[in-house]
C-alpha cells in the first residue's frame, strides 16, 4: 500500500485529470508541513467529498473567490501563534477562482506581503461547473458559453497574462510551469518555498473532459502546448525574466490544436485556416517575447 | 474608574484585552474608529496581534475565517455594505463552526446610500448562523465582547457572535466607562484552544462537500449550538455580573414590567430613550414598562413569551423592515405566540431608518396610542414625501 | 459516526473509495524492458504506480482509473492497455 501519502488515492477526478496530476506532483515537493487551501473548483469537489478525503496535510476549502485571502489569514495566524517558521502556506485554485473571481482577493494578499505560494491550476475553462469560459479560456476554443457556431469561433478573447500581473506587483516570484515537466514543477516549488513573501506559479493542466480529449493524451497534450509556443513556460524573479523553457524547434499549432475536441471548428468550418493562423501568430508572439527559440 | 471615551474607542479597549491574535478589517462608517484604534493599539505593542489591512470586507471576512480555522483567536467589525459584500463568508464561518467574533457598527443600507443608523443591516443577516447580541449602551457594547467570545468559543456552541452597536450613537458618543484591565479580562476569558484546526501534526481537511446524506445534518447541529447557545449566553452574563458586577439582562432584560398592560419590545440604544417615555408615563400612573431584546440570535421565543404574558398590548420598535412582510421582530414575536393562549396584542412600529430621530415624545405616542398610525407601521413618515400634492382649484376646474 | 462541528473530515480517509471500479481498459505492466524511468509512476494522476523491484513496477488496480496515461508515457512501451474482462 502507498504509505504516508500526502495525496491519496481515491480521489474522483475524471480519467487522466491533468489539475490531480499536478496537484499531486505539487504537495509531494512541499511536503508535509505546509498548510494548504483551495478555491471552489473541480480539485476541491474530486478531493474531499465529505467523509472522506484525499489530503494528508491540512487542508481548507472556504469559497470560490477567497482562497488566497484565506491564506492571508492562515499566515498571519502562524505568525502571531510563533509558527511561521515551521509551516508553510500553499493557496491553491483553478483558473476562475485564480483569474476571474478571485483575482482582487489575489492581488489583495501579493499586494500585503504574505508569505504564501499560491499555484494556479490552468485548464483554461471553468470546468467544475460544466467547462464554461474563464478569463484564461483561450482565443477561439469553443466552450459551454462560449461554443463555436454559424456565427462564432468560440471564445473571443485572449487569455489573460496572469504571470505579467502578479510580476506586476512586484513579488519575488512568479513562474509558469506544466503538468507535463514534472521536474520542473518540482524544481518551481522547491524554489518558491526557499523564498519569503508571496509567489505565484501558474501551471498548465490540461482536463479531457473539457478540452474533450483523450485521457491518455493528457502529458502529450501538455507537452505539445509548450512545444508551439502557445503556453510559455518561464520564471519571473523580482521584476525580471530569469529563466525560460527553450522550444528549439517549434511545433506547429495544428499539432496541438487537433488532438482537442475544443478545436474540433476550426478544422471543419470554412475559414478554419485564417483562424488557425491567428492562433500561430499567438504562439509565434509568446516564441519572440519570451526569445523561447 | 470611570474614564470618558468614545464609544469605538471603548470597544476596541475590550477587544484588547481579549488578546485577538489576528484582526482583519476593511474601513466603512461607522465603523472606522474601532478599526482605527485597533491598529493603533496594535502598532503600540499592546496587543501581540496580526493586523491585516486588507483591501474588501470581503476579504476581511476570509483572512478571519482563515486565522481562526488555524488556531487564533480572531476579530473583524464591519457595517452595512461590508456587512452585505460578507454575506458569502458570514454563512460559511458559521458553517465551519468557527467563533469569530464581529462588530456590527448598525447602519442603514443602500440604496439611496445612507450613513446613519437602523438595524437593517444585522437583522438581514439573521439567517446566517451568527449569533447576534445587541448592545444598549457602550458600557454594555464593551462589555458584550468578552462575552461574545465566551459565548461563541464554549464547545457547546461553536458559532460565531456579532456585536451589534447603533452606528454614531453608540460608536461615536462619548460616555463615561468601565474599561476592563488584562488580568481581570485573563481571569474572565481564558484563551482559545479548538479541538481541530489546521495544523500539520494533525492534519485534519475543512469544508469538505457535504452531499445530501449528511448536510441536513449539519444544519440540524447549528441549530443545536444555537438552542445550546441560550443558556451559556445567560450564564456567561451571570458570570460576568459576578466578576464585575455589570448586569444587562441575558437574552432579555425587562424594565418596569412587573404589571405593565402596555409594553415596547426594542433592541439596541432606543432602549434609552424607550425607558425615558416609559418613566414619565408611569409617572402618570400609566402601566407600562420595556422589555429588551439583547439575543436576536438565538431568539428567545421562551422568555419573550414568558414575559410579556401578562401584557394586554405590545409594541415591537424596530429599525428594519422586511420590505413586502413588515416588521422582523415583530414578524419573530407573533410566531413565538403562536398556538399560546393570552396571546397579547402585538403591533408593529417600524422607526428610525437611516437616522430618523426618535424622540421621547413619538414613543410616547405609540404607548398611549395618540400617535399617527395612518401609515401602516411605519412611524413618522412625512405625508408630504409620499403621497401626491391635492390637486390645485385649476386643475380639478379644467378636468371638470 | 457522529459529525464533527463543521463536518471536519479525518485524513487519509478517500482510500476507502476504490476507483478501479470505473476501468475499461487496464494497464499491464510487462515487466520486460522496463528501464526504470519512474515515468509511470510520476504520471500516473492516481499515485497508484509502485515498484516491485528494481526496473519491475506496477500499479494498484483498486484505484487505476485506466485512464492510460502510463503506457502513452512509458518510453519502451513496456505497459499495454487491454480491454478488462470484468
Ligand atoms: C460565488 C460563486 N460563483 C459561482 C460558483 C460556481 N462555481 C463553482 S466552481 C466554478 C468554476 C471553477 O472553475 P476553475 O476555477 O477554473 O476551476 P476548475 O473547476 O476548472 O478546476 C464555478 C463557476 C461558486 N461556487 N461560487
Ligand atoms: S473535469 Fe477536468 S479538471 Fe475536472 S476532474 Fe475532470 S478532468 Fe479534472
Ligand atoms: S515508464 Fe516504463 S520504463 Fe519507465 S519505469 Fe515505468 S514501466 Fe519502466
Ligand atoms: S492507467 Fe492511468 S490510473 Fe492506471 S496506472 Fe496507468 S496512469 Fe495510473
Ligand atoms: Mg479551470
Amino acid at each position: 500500500m502507498i504509505k504516508d501519502n500526502l495525496f491519496d488515492c481515491g480521489h474522483t477526478a475524471c480519467l487522466g485529470c491533468g489539475e490531480a496530476l499536478a496537484a499531486k506532483r505539487v504537495l509531494q515537493v512541499a511536503g508535509k508541513d505546509v498548510i494548504t487551501t483551495d478555491a471552489t473548483g473541480c480539485l476541491e469537489v474530486f478531493t474531499t467529498r465529505y467523509p472522506e478525503t484525499s489530503w494528508g496535510v491540512p487542508f481548507i476549502h472556504s469559497l470560490f473567490e477567497n482562497s488566497a485571502a484565506v491564506a492571508s489569514g492562515i499566515e498571519a495566524a502562524l505568525k502571531a501563534l510563533g509558527k511561521a517558521d515551521e509551516v508553510k502556506v500553499l493557496a491553491q485554485g483553478g483558473d476562475g477562482g485564480t483569474a476571474d473571481i478571485g483575482l482582487q482577493a489575489l492581488s489583495g494578499m501579493f499586494e500585503r506581503g504574505h508569505d504564501v505560494l499560491y499555484v494556479c491550476y490552468d485548464n483554461e475553462a471553468y470546468m467544475n461547473t460544466g467547462v464554461q469560459r474563464s478569463g484564461l479560456t483561450p482565443f477561439d476554443t469553443a466552450t459551454a458559453t462560449s461554443p463555436a457556431g454559424k456565427y462564432s469561433w468560440g471564445n473571443e478573447h485572449r487569455k489573460k497574462d496572469i504571470p505579467a500581473i502578479a510580476a506586476a506587483h512586484g513579488i519575488p516570484y512568479v513562474a509558469t510551469s506544466s503538468v507535463a515537466f514534472p521536474r520542473d514543477i518540482e524544481n518551481k516549488v522547491k524554489k518558491a518555498l526557499s523564498i519569503t513573501g508571496p509567489k505565484y506559479i501558474q501551471i498548465h493542466v490540461p482536463c479531457p473532459l473539457g478540452w474533450r480529449s483523450k485521457p491518455e493524451n493528457t502529458i502529450k497534450i501538455a507537452m505539445l502546448a509548450v512545444k508551439t509556443g502557445l503556453f510559455p513556460i518561464y520564471e519571473i524573479e523580482n521584476g525580471d525574466l530569469t529563466g525560460v523553457r527553450k522550444v528549439s524547434e517549434p511545433v506547429p499549432v495544428e499539432e496541438y490544436l487537433k488532438l482537442q475536441g475544443r478545436f474540433a471548428h476550426l478544422f471543419k468550418k470554412d475559414g478554419g485556416k485564417d483562424e488557425i493562423k491567428k492562433i500561430q501568430e499567438l504562439a509565434d508572439r509568446n516564441i519572440k517575447k519570451f526569445r523561447l527559440n | 474608574m470611570k474614564t470618558f471615551i468614545e464609544g469605538s474607542r471603548a470597544v476596541a479597549d475590550a477587544v484588547t484585552v481579549c488578546r485577538p491574535k489576528v484582526i482583519s478589517a476593511y474601513p466603512i462608517t461607522p465603523q472606522t474608529h474601532i478599526v482605527e484604534e485597533l491598529a493603533k493599539i496594535v502598532a503600540n505593542g499592546k496587543v501581540k496581534a496580526e493586523f491585516v489591512n486588507v483591501e474588501s470586507e470581503f476579504s476581511a471576512a476570509s483572512v478571519v475565517l482563515g486565522s481562526c480555522a488555524t488556531g487564533a483567536r480572531s476579530y473583524t467589525a464591519t457595517t452595512a455594505q461590508g456587512l452585505f459584500l460578507m454575506a458569502e463568508v458570514l454563512f460559511n464561518i458559521s458553517g465551519m463552526r468557527l467563533p469569530i467574533v464581529m462588530t456590527c457598527a448598525n447602519r442603514a443600507v443602500s440604496a439611496p446610500i445612507n450613513i446613519w443608523n437602523d438595524q437593517q443591516d444585522s437583522l438581514s443577516m439573521r439567517d446566517s448562523g451568527w449569533i447576534q447580541l445587541y448592545a444598549e449602551d457602550n458600557q454594555e457594547a464593551l462589555d458584550m465582547h468578552l462575552q461574545a467570545y465566551k459565548i461563541g468559543e464554549n464547545k457547546g456552541v461553536l458559532l460565531p457572535v456579532m456585536v451589534c452597536m447603533d452606528g454614531f450613537i453608540l460608536t461615536h458618543s462619548y460616555e463615561p466607562v468601565e474599561l476592563i484591565s488584562q488580568e481581570d479580562a485573563d481571569r474572565f476569558l481564558p484563551s482559545y484552544q479548538p479541538e481541530d484546526y489546521l495544523n500539520p501534526d494533525n492534519p485534519v481537511t475543512m469544508g469538505a462537500m457535504v452531499g445530501p446524506e449528511a448536510y441536513m445534518e449539519t444544519r440540524y447541529l447549528m441549530q443545536e449550538a444555537m438552542e445550546n447557545s441560550v443558556k451559556v449566553i445567560e450564564d456567561v452574563a451571570n458570570e460576568f455580573n459576578n466578576q464585575f458586577g455589570r448586569y444587562y439582562g441575558g437574552l432579555i432584560d425587562t424594565y418596569k414590567l412587573e404589571d405593565a398592560e402596555t409594553v415596547i419590545v426594542s433592541l439596541g440604544s432606543v432602549l434609552g430613550t424607550v425607558k425615558d417615555a416609559v418613566d414619565s408615563l408611569r409617572e402618570k400612573g400609566e402601566k407600562v414598562g420595556v422589555l429588551k431584546v439583547r439575543s436576536f440570535r438565538p431568539f428567545p421565543k421562551d422568555a419573550i413569551c414568558e414575559a410579556l404574558k401578562g401584557a394586554k398590548k405590545v409594541h415591537v420598535l424596530e429599525k428594519a423592515v422586511s420590505i413586502g412582510m413588515g416588521g422582523i421582530v415583530s414578524s419573530e414575536i407573533k410566531a413565538a405566540f403562536c398556538g399560546k393562549t393570552g396571546v397579547p396584542e402585538i403591533v408593529g412600529s417600524i422607526i428610525g431608518l437611516g437616522g430618523r430621530d426618535i424622540t421621547v415624545e413619538t414613543i410616547i405616542g405609540i404607548l398611549n396610542g395618540s400617535g399617527d398610525s395612518s401609515y401602516d407601521q411605519f412611524i413618522d413618515i412625512k405625508k408630504e414625501l409620499v403621497e401626491d400634492p391635492e390637486p390645485s382649484d385649476e386643475a380639478v376646474a379644467a378636468n371638470a | 459516526m457522529k459529525l464533527k462541528p463543521g463536518a471536519i473530515a479525518d485524513s487519509h480517509t478517500s482510500h476507502g473509495n476504490l476507483t478501479g471500479s470505473w476501468r475499461t481498459f487496464k494497464p499491464v505492466y510487462k515487466q520486460k524492458d522496463c528501464t526504470g524511468c519512474k515515468l509511470c509512476v510520476i504520471n500516473c494522476p492516481e499515485g497508484c504506480v509502485f515498484e516491485v523491484e528494481d526496473r519491475k513496477y506496477t500499479c494498484n488496480l483498486k484505484y487505476c482509473k485506466g485512464c492510460g496515461i502510463c503506457a502513452v508515457e512509458c518510453h519502451v512501451n513496456d505497459i499495454e492497455m487491454i480491454l478488462e474482462d470484468k
